[in-house]
């Protein structure tokens, strides 16, 4: 069964509501030099997502299911690791001027 | 107990993200911002598996080494200059997987499933896959795939309106008929036919923008998806992610003067404009990188200005050496950065970050505009829409009240451009008229080259 209880509704909807404010204040103090590999950090993050395929792995016992959550999880961690080590690599590249001589 | 422990872990691997986008905010902190996110990832996993027991190992193993595989490369291999690509292709794998996982659960569930979160499980699939395929056309314009320019033909708007309407149609049968199972692929079908049509109408200039937005959507759907699940992680990464995706889009149209709603369907730089202005009797004084190297060394102050061109011909580390050059000769270098050039937000910087440019000499455009006026030369290296005074003084042109880098108050402007064909807007720049404007004709990374040899001789 798959249903929302109201009172966790609330409190969800008030936790994205807070989170999606408070994100938008972190972004907008985020030096401009940096939102190439910001961009690469929190898509890393997004891919949290794949809570959510292990959560149905978990589940499931259909084939078809566990094959759309296999492929879920494989996308999910491409990105967590291309994505953590990319923004590595790109903020070593930002040095200052006494560093590079 | 398990239960509660993850909760708590939950709740530590929140604080990591929101720390990590904190110490995003500058560069000295920005490092430890990363591991704090990749270690706020690393809680999550672990705690997810502790609380639910997962029998098929294998599959999970398996595609934990396949997303190795296939990050690992693209993260450590990857050109610099593809870094937008790369972005474009993580926004399709990540928005893919949240509408798989959503489709996952619609079928496990049917017909168990309350309305509320059926309803949300149908947006979040509509959103993640035309986010897909979105991506994916981004992807492909910006690696030369397909053409950068938009495709635009009569109706383009209703054609698009009616594919993202006939998906979110069948969503509502959907959840009124939660049995009718087979309804799902054709409402994807839809969704990723509007994906595909949505960014084959955008232009290479506007996918700053374009690649923010749909950063924006992925989040977004991973929130909602929080939301079917009622797990509360999910839902603050993917509104931090969201919200961020937002702020950059609106940062980017705000550099580009120009709405949303415009960067989606205005498509500009097509045919059908005719905005023309060739004006009859209007001269170009082309130079040689001998000239050049003449007034560089007659200069105290220079400005670099780059642009998209100079990623194209890969003239980053080239450019660094001409402003070494210039430096050691007693020049005061800097570099002009505006904030959409490039295919990306924070392209420019990037690559000049790759050519070891120490940030400190990296300006913002607000900052740096008051300097030309007192700067002796401003070199352009494939930038032309960004610098173009039309976007000041012709309330005809389509670029009027874009907010530009003023590289025509300097004292003397080279400006390196292949060929004297308009930009991306198809507006001609009236920069190249301009009597302090020496134009030199060439492939960015061949001119500088040049210039490098020149330099050294005199």
């Amino acid at each position: 069964m798959l249903a929302v209880n109201q009172n966790d509704l609330v409190v969800n909807l008030l936790i994205f509501l807070m989170a999606t404010f408070l994100g938008t204040e972190l972004i907008r103090h985020v030096s401009r030099l940096l939102h190439t590999p910001l961009m690469a950090l929190t898509n890393a993050i997004s891919s949290i997502s794949i809570v959510a395929g292990l959560i149905v792995m978990s589940e499931t016992s259909s084939d078809f299911i566990m094959i759309l959550a296999t492929i879920a999880i494989a996308l999910a961690s491409t990105n967590i690791v291309s994505g953590f080590l990319i923004t590595e690599r790109i903020l070593r590249m930002f040095r200052r001027r006494k560093e590079t001589k | 107990m398990i239960g509660l422990l993850v909760q708590y872990l939950y709740v530590v691997g929140v604080i990591l993200f929101i720390l990590a986008l904190r110490w995003m905010s500058e560069v000295k902190t920005s490092r430890r911002g990363n591991w704090a996110a990749t270690g706020g990832v690393i809680v999550a996993i672990t705690a997810t598996l502790l609380a639910y027991s997962i029998q098929r190992t294998d599959l999970l193993v398996g595609a934990a080494v396949i997303g190795a595989i296939i990050g690992m490369p693209i993260a450590l291999k990857l050109p610099m200059t593809a870094v937008p690509q790369r972005t474009a292709m993580s926004h399709a794998f990540g928005s893919l997987a949240v509408a798989l996982v959503g489709a996952a659960e619609f079928y496990q569930y049917t017909p168990n499933v309350d309305t509320f979160s059926l309803s949300v499980l149908s947006a979040e699939m509509i959103l993640g896959f035309l986010t897909f395929t979105g991506s994916c056309i981004a992807f492909a314009k910006l690696q030369g795939l397909i053409s950068g320019k938009p495709l635009v033909y009569r109706g383009r708007i209703v054609v698009s309106v009616c594919t993202l309407g006939t998906a979110v149609a069948l969503a509502v049968y959907l959840i009124l008929n939660p049995t009718q199972e087979f309804v799902l692929p054709i409402m994807a079908l839809f969704a990723l036919a509007f994906g595909f049509l949505l960014v084959m109408g955008i232009g290479g200039a506007d996918m700053p923008t374009v690649i923010a937005i749909l950063n924006s959507y992925a989040g977004i759907s991973a929130a909602a998806l929080g939301f079917v699940l009622d797990n509360k992680l999910l839902i603050v990464a993917g509104s931090l992610d969201g919200s961020s995706g937002f702020v950059l889009a609106l940062i980017m149209s705000q550099a580009m003067n120009r709405s949303f709603v415009n960067v989606l369907f205005g498509a500009v730089g097509s045919a059908s404009k005719s905005t023309e202005q060739v004006v009859e009797g209007r001269t170009v004084q082309s130079f040689t990188v001998d000239d050049v190297a003449t007034v560089l060394n007659n200069s105290k102050s220079l400005i670099i200005v780059p642009g998209y061109g100079m990623a194209v011909s890969q003239a980053q580390h080239v450019v660094k050496e001409v402003a070494d050059i210039a430096q050691s000769r007693g020049l005061d270098v800097k570099y002009a950065i505006h904030p959409v050039a490039g295919r990306m937000p924070g392209h420019m910087n990037v690559l000049l970050a790759e050519a070891q440019v120490p940030y400190e000499q990296l300006w913002e455009m607000e900052k740096v505009n008051s300097l030309f006026p007192e700067t002796d030369l401003a070199i352009v290296v494939g930038a032309n829409d960004v610098t173009n005074p039309a976007a000041r003084t012709r309330p005809d042109s389509p670029l009027f009240g874009m907010p530009i880098l003023d590289v025509d108050k300097a004292r003397t402007v080279v400006f390196i451009k292949r060929s004297m064909a308009p930009g991306f807007s198809g507006v001609e720049n009236e920069l190249f008229y301009l009597p302090n404007t020496m134009m030199v004709f060439g492939d960015a990374k061949k001119v500088l080259t040049d210039l490098v040899a020149a330099l050294k001789k005199s």
